[in-house]
């Protein structure tokens, strides 16, 4: 059956078709028509945010949390390059991403019209694709299609900007799937030549490791699955990027944690050291690697991934394997079959040897919080509530990244690729939406949790118990410990001046205050936060100037980390400097 | 003190078929842009009946990881359907097409006529003064004619950039 709808109307009915429960977004002159259609719509529940780069991390941290795509809605002009920052996050962390943009009407695109800009070429190399829909009757075969590239082979945002016009002009609209030519079919599975070399690697390798990252989360809950399978069966330990944690489970006698820049002392030394890596959906960032010529020098690498342009990027590897992670998984475990792994005893020894440096051993302080021991207390009290864990960009993201241990996929929310100061908050409103029943906490800095602190206002609104829990040293405290240990201690700009008194901005907002100023207050304060069943911003004053270690320094190799104690302070030469 | 240091380049011809659709082009050259890719030269037009498929063909260069890159980077674009890299796929032909414009009179003007004859480009305007030249081959051919024109009075030069294609009978 098809009838005469408008542009905005099919909009509407289209994302209803795709299963949108949630729209973040935020009204203005250029999607007013769509905002009319969605009023008293039930089937679509709109979340007001009050900044549309909110809008974007809620979005995020929604897909994140579920699995489903987000979905945005914006304005023109400033309403969409608001919201340029949280799509290109999700495009660097590959989160699927609906994001809807007014546009001016037709006849007025380049006339620099009120409101106008050129969303498509701003957000052009920021997407995995973009559109400017032009004819209300291309609107439905679009949208689907964009759902299909959003969430299909390596996810990321899409772009569709609909003029005004288009929004109102009628076009005939008929229920069920559009018709449309399928143009994105994205390899899945892995050739059954590249599955037999590898396992055939996998069962000689002597020392061996996986290399996990976020396309194991991305690929979904039975890529976790698989993964603990393959490594039950093969014996090999695991370390993860920061995108990845949660996809092994932290309390496993295998896993040595996170890698990279502050990864532990043993997951570096064994990617070090290994005579095989199997990177799963990591990319081999700079974060990650380290100085390049002497990344992993004697291993023979094989990388999983979905895409193609990932392989060889930065690090040269000897078997690229282009597919999903769930489905090559399982390829990988079938060609396995019933083999035995390869005894790894040495191999276990020699990595016991660098657990030993117990590198993740922060000094203890008496006058002052240490970060690392708030996290620690933090993750005790809630456990048992298996939480969603939101965080912003700073020393506390690598704090809960090393100190707050993750069990399953789905539970760890974190700009990753961008490093997006203001994500957390967002983020946290949009997997709480997603995840009704789940105790979610932005673990927070006082300088990140200020560039996006007015969505204080929509959790209020929307009555999200989400809980902020800000680690307070009045410094933007990765910035301080670089040019400590970079610039000769020449402190340029990052003390965190005239901070708000986070406890009445709380309760400003409708939220509930809590300050915990000495350690005697830790735990009761985590527990008051807890038990509040509103929202809470939780103000921990910690320690001013703990630095988070180990640290691999800028152009250093993963053999040259810097641990707790070491004599830091200093310069660097130019090359090092201008590395990361 | 710390200098940027230059890696050795390879020259690579690709033909790239795409979604004839809106903002195509800025995509593909904006990806170059953005990633520190080359461009040497770039063409494009549309290649089928219904005006729906386009065919560009980019001449770059840089180091084989980067060839490989960019190769990588086009084929993720939603719109591309092929990436072919001429110069990797083996045996291929190029061709470009300049106009040469050349006043003098005189012998400089009788020399200019006669090489052209022997690089069989073709007078499509003259002058008492002056000849366009229209002259198709690989680009060395070219160059070594507009080299040659500009001790002869080489006033102007257009030229479309390279087209290619792979020798034999199969499409690439």
């Amino acid at each position: 059956m098809s009838e005469e709808r408008s542009g905005a109307s099919i909009l509407v009915e289209s994302l209803v078709r795709q299963g949108v429960e949630y729209v973040f977004g935020y009204p203005g002159g250029a999607v007013l028509p769509i905002y009319d259609a969605l009023f008293a719509d039930t089937r679509i529940r709109h979340i007001l945010v009050r900044h549309e780069a909110g809008a974007a991390h809620a979005a995020e941290g929604y897909a994140r949390s579920t699995g489903k795509p987000g979905v945005v809605l914006v304005t023109s002009g400033p309403g969409a390059t608001n919201a340029v920052t949280g799509i290109a996050d999700a495009f660097m962390d590959s989160i699927p991403m609906i994001v809807i943009t007014g546009q001016v009407a037709t006849g007025l695109i380049g006339s620099d019209a009120f409101q106008e800009a050129d969303t498509v070429g701003i957000t052009r190399h920021c997407t995995k694709h973009n559109y400017l829909v032009k004819d209300p009757s291309d609107l439905a075969a679009t949208i689907d299609e964009a759902f299909q590239i959003a969430t299909q082979g390596r996810p990321g945002p899409v772009v569709i900007d609909i003029p005004k016009d288009v929004q109102v002009a009628v076009a005939n609209y008929s229920e069920g799937a559009p018709q449309r030519v399928n143009r994105y079919t994205p390899t899945l599975r892995g050739t059954d030549k590249d599955i037999a070399r590898a396992i055939e690697l996998l069962a000689n390798a002597r020392a061996p490791i996986f290399y996990t990252g976020g396309g194991v989360i991305n690929s979904g809950p039975r890529a976790t699955e698989l993964l603990r399978e393959l490594q039950a069966k093969t014996g090999a330990p695991v370390t993860s990027t920061l995108m990845g944690l949660g996809a092994f489970p932290a309390d496993h006698a295998d896993w040595l944690g996170m890698l990279g820049m502050h990864g532990t002392y043993e997951a570096n030394m064994a990617m070090n050291k290994a005579d095989l890596m199997v990177c799963i959906g990591a990319r081999f960032d700079d974060r990650v690697t380290g100085r390049l010529d002497a990344f992993a020098p004697n291993s023979t690498k094989i990388h999983i991934d979905i895409d193609r342009a990932s392989f060889n990027k930065t690090v040269a590897v000897d078997l690229p394997i282009l597919g999903d992670c769930t489905l090559v998984l399982e390829q990988l475990l079938a060609a396995w079959g019933d083999r035995k792994a390869q005894d790894l005893t040495e191999w276990k020894a020699r990595i016991n040897g660098w657990r030993a440096r117990q590198s993740l051993a922060y000094p203890a302080n008496k006058q002052a919080i240490m970060p690392q021991l708030a996290i620690e207390r933090l993750y005790e009290l809630t456990k048992q509530r298996n939480p969603v864990i939101a965080t912003e960009v700073g020393q506390h993201q690598m704090w809960a990244a090393q100190y707050f241990p993750f069990f399953a996929p789905n539970k760890w929310l974190t700009s990753g690729g961008l490093g997006t100061m203001g994500y957390g908050l967002p983020a946290a409103i949009g997997a709480q939406l997603g995840n009704p029943d789940s105790l979610v906490i932005d673990i927070a800095g006082d300088a990140s949790i200020q560039m996006n602190i007015q969505e204080l206002g929509t959790a209020t609104q929307y009555r999200l118990p989400v809980k902020v829990f800000v680690l307070n040293n009045e410094w933007m405290g990765m910035v301080r410990q670089w040019q400590e240990l970079t610039y000769e201690s020449r402190y340029s700009e990052s003390y965190s001046d005239s901070l708000p008194d986070f406890v009445k901005l709380a309760e400003a907002y409708g939220w509930k205050g809590i300050r915990i100023e000495d350690e005697s207050q830790l735990d009761a304060g985590i527990q008051a936060m807890i038990d509040h069943p509103g929202p809470v911003i939780v103000d921990c004053l910690v320690h001013k100037e703990a630095n988070c270690f180990p640290m691999i320094p800028s152009g250093a190799a993963h053999t040259d980390m810097i641990l707790y104690g070491d004599n830091v302070a200093g310069t660097m030469d130019d090359e090092a400097k201008a590395l990361v | 003190m710390m200098k940027i240091k230059q890696q050795a380049a390879e020259r690579h011809v690709l033909t790239i078929t795409v979604d004839n659709e809106a903002g195509i082009l800025a995509k593909i050259a904006g990806l170059f842009t953005a990633r520190g890719y080359n461009i040497d030269s770039l063409t494009v037009a549309d290649i089928t009946e219904n005006h729906a498929v386009s065919r560009i063909t980019i001449v770059t260069h840089g180091p084989p990881a980067v060839i490989d890159q960019i190769h990588a980077q086009l084929e993720r674009l939603v719109p591309v359907h092929k990436v072919i890299d001429l110069t990797e796929a083996g045996d291929h032909v190029e061709r470009e097409l300049a106009l040469v414009k050349v006043k003098g009179t005189g012998d400089a003007r009788v020399e200019a006529l006669r090489l052209a004859e022997v690089f069989r480009a073709k007078v499509i305007d003259t002058t008492t003064s002056s000849f366009v030249f229209e002259l198709t081959g690989d680009p060395g051919k070219i160059d070594r004619f507009v080299a040659l024109m500009r001790e002869l009075g080489l006033v102007e030069v257009g030229r479309t950039g390279v087209v290619g294609m792979m020798r034999g009978a199969e499409a690439a």
